[in-house]
């Protein structure tokens, strides 16, 4: 109980700040427009052609634009040292690398929700009747890329080139969660067999499962030593 | 006593893989289907099997990091991660050439390629990172972290070939449940793994050497500054 409520309570502060500054969600959203912007320029499709890749297309945007928050994640803390004192205070590793997930991943899913509709109307791609499975393949592709990208937003912290570093190392680290999630994102949308796609299901939740118990179990040693 | 270790490895290893050369090329017949490009198969297969390997064992001396803050297990990990590296390239090579004689294109984007390809990036970055670190407790630290996670991601390349429906062929050695190769033409094979193992096992032991030496330079150095 006492876990949850200061792992809420570093997952709050981060909120806080953000809705305060607005600075992450800001950029994130409007990197994800230009995106949208730069394919259209990439490839003039028919409307079947767009469905078949709208999921490829929709997870490499949620892919780079939570890339834009995640560095922010840790990064936002070495102003005044606040990183030394969140380590110094009582809360534990695993309950400041949770708190942070929890804030990355409501706003990766804010910048998420205001992409898809766009995405939507700019590219003529009906939404799929089943939104609400949509909706959960969101949420499990988005907290595989907040437990790596956070998880290595903390590695990187202190690096020189930290903004290069984390989707260098992030990005294949993130295939198998970002395979699923497109392969299951395309079966929606194109209402193929969802049980002939159950195996990328699979795929997603042991991938949000293994390194998710993986990261808490590492991440004392990543930020303390 | 190292220098001998190296020297002897590599003799055993130099002699197994001339005798598998002329095996290879001047015994064993050209496969029915594939002709000649089939004899790929003996280093691409071998590189494979020694860079995964290397990999897990590198991940073990990285977990023994983390337990003892022993920076020569953090200098043997990177060695192994280097050394797998390079088999690991080996095998992405010598997969291209065979894929551009067979089906007639350098690269495919299969399910097993990719995640092979994958897996090499990760490492490659793992070596961008220990570049980037240069106190070398936290460089050690942070790349065990990475090592761990990144053969955790192996995983799911050993499990791909199960997992998707692939375009590349199915496995073919006895062990894994394939057809089988006939018994004079698979023995090559596991003689070349051999060797390949024992070259990699020299080149890790030079490599070690280098780095404990680097660490040691290192530390000399910021003694020297301290002045």
């Amino acid at each position: 109980m006492k876990f949850l409520r200061q792992t809420l309570a570093v997952a709050a502060k981060d909120l806080r700040s953000e809705i305060r500054g607005k600075e992450a969600v800001n950029a994130s959203v409007s990197f994800a427009l230009v995106i949208l912007l730069l394919f259209s320029f990439a490839f003039d499709l028919e409307p079947e052609q767009i469905r078949d890749i709208a999921g490829g297309l929709l997870w490499l945007i949620f892919a780079f634009a939570g890339t834009l928050i995640l560095n922010r994640s840790f990064a936002r803390e070495l102003v005044n040292d606040c990183l030394d004192a969140l380590l110094a205070s009582p809360v534990s590793g695993a309950q400041l690398f949770f708190g942070k997930c929890l804030a990355n991943y409501v706003l990766i899913l804010i910048v998420e929700c205001i992409s898809l509709p766009v995405f939507a109307i700019f590219y003529n791609v009906r939404l799929p009747q089943r939104l609400a499975l949509l909706f959960l393949v969101m949420l499990l592709g988005t907290w595989g890329i907040t437990v790596i990208g956070t998880l290595f937003s903390a590695m990187t912290v202190n690096l020189r080139l930290r903004e290069l570093m984390l989707p260098t190392l992030v990005y294949p680290m993130l295939i198998p969660a970002l395979v699923g999630a497109i392969e299951l994102s395309r079966a929606l949308i194109t209402g193929a067999s969802l049980a002939e796609n159950f195996i990328w299901f699979r795929i997603l939740v042991a991938f949000n499962v293994i390194f998710t118990i993986l990261s808490l179990a590492l991440v004392e040693i990543v930020l303390v030593g | 006593m190292r220098l001998k270790i190296i020297l002897t490895l590599t003799a055993i290893a130099g002699v197994i893989l001339a005798w598998d050369l002329y095996r290879i090329f001047l015994v064993v017949p050209d496969e029915a289907n594939q002709g000649a490009i089939f004899r790929i198969i003996y280093f691409h297969v071998p590189a494979a099997i020694t860079s995964f390997t290397g990999f897990y064992l590198a991940m073990f001396s990285s977990i023994g990091y983390l337990m003892t803050k022993n920076l020569r297990l953090d200098s043997i990990a990177a060695s192994i991660n280097e050394v797998s590296l390079a088999f690991a390239s080996i095998t992405l090579v010598t997969g291209s050439i065979w894929g551009r004689v067979i089906w007639g294109i350098w690269w495919t984007w299969d399910p097993r390629l990719t995640s092979f390809f994958v897996c090499w990036l990760i490492y490659a970055g793992y070596f961008m990172l220990r570049r980037a670190i240069d106190d070398p407790t936290a460089r050690a630290r942070l790349s065990a972290v990475l090592s761990i996670f990144a053969c955790v991601d192996i995983v799911l390349v050993w499990k791909s070939i199960e997992w998707f429906r692939t375009q590349h062929p199915g496995p073919v050695l006895e062990i894994r449940g394939g057809g089988g190769m006939a018994p004079g033409m698979e023995a090559p094979l596991w003689w070349n793994f051999l060797a390949l193992l024992m070259l990699a096992a020299a080149l890790i032991l030079i490599r070690t050497r280098q780095e404990t030496m680097q660490l040691e330079i290192d530390a000399l150095r910021r003694h020297a500054h301290a002045f």
